[in-house]
């Protein structure tokens, strides 16, 4: 993809959205890659036994999947330095997670050239299970 | 889901509240070239400097790049004192942990060889009532700093236990 320029964003733009889908193949990846090796994200006795319809999608790896929202908008010559979500809702095992962002604001800091942005993920039905906010450094093209 | 805490009250005892702000002692953490790859594989990136170090390399990195949220995994040698700092293990009355939420700041880049030392401290406790019962939320910043003592990136946590 080409490389986005601060020059070029400005408030209000959306960000291409990233669509992931979260089956149990993932989530074992997931468990292993982080270490989270709670058994809510993948045996299902244990999960209905705390109250839970089924296996839920981890939290940190929805916060990892805006993470890379951002590092494949942001392109090579970007650096995603901040994402803060909360798990407001849960995504349920084989569902998609929907990521998506959208330009609150551009500032500059310290020399560098500094985007803000609001993300979170969505589920299938379009609700928000995951709100945050973010921050990205871009290249400028002068 | 019918917890209810030991005095009826609060679960908060002066022992916890005098541990807010209290640093754990350092915690390693290594960053390696499988840990990277095997994070990077699990969130799905497709960009070969999570994964190859001279394509990392050829893009100016100092070695396989540590995706956003790697911060290497805790060194734990079984027998020796656990890697899990004291600010998550609370002796309180509830069983259950949800994630209430995650913020991780990068001072710098992390890449695979970095020996990272993580320092953690529980920065506030509170209760509230919520649809599963009476809840305590538990905040946590652990701070990771690199060989030279440079913060490198802040990790602030959300527990929900209930």
């Amino acid at each position: 993809m080409a490389q986005v320029y601060f020059e070029d964003v400005s408030e209000g733009q959306e960000i291409p959205k990233l669509v992931q889908n979260c089956d149990s193949q993932r989530l074992v990846l997931w468990a292993a890659g982080s270490g989270d090796y709670y058994q809510i994200h993948y045996d299902k006795g244990f999960a209905q036994n705390t109250g839970l319809p089924d296996r839920i999608t981890h939290g940190a790896l929805k916060h990892a999947l805006l993470g890379r929202l951002l590092d494949e908008w942001a392109g090579d010559g970007g650096q995603v330095r901040r994402v803060a979500c909360s798990y407001r809702g849960m995504d349920m095992i084989d569902k998609d997670v929907v990521c998506r962002g959208v330009i609150t604001g551009k500032r500059q800091e310290n020399g560098s050239n500094v985007v803000d942005l609001e993300v979170w993920t969505e589920d299938p039905d379009g609700k928000k299970t995951t709100p945050g906010t973010a921050v990205v450094e871009l290249p400028a093209r002068s | 889901m019918t917890q209810q805490s030991a005095t009826g009250g609060s679960v908060i005892t002066d022992e916890m509240r005098a541990r807010i702000g209290v640093e754990s002692e350092p915690v390693a953490h290594e960053v390696d070239n499988t840990g990277c790859r095997q994070f990077a594989r699990a969130v799905g990136y497709t960009d070969a400097i999570y994964f190859d170090e001279a394509a990392a390399k050829a893009k100016g990195h100092r070695a396989i790049v540590a995706p956003y949220g790697f911060l290497g995994h805790p060194v734990v040698v079984p027998g020796q004192p656990a890697g899990v700092p004291e600010a998550f293990r609370l002796d309180i009355p509830y069983k259950r942990v949800l994630n209430g939420g995650t913020d991780i700041e990068y001072m710098a880049e992390v890449c695979a060889g970095d020996r990272l030392t993580a320092t953690t401290k529980l920065t506030d406790l509170t209760e509230r009532e919520g649809k599963v019962g009476p809840m305590l939320i538990v905040n946590t910043e652990t701070a990771f700093r690199n060989e030279k003592g440079e913060t490198v990136a802040i990790q602030r946590g959300t527990a929900i236990r209930y």
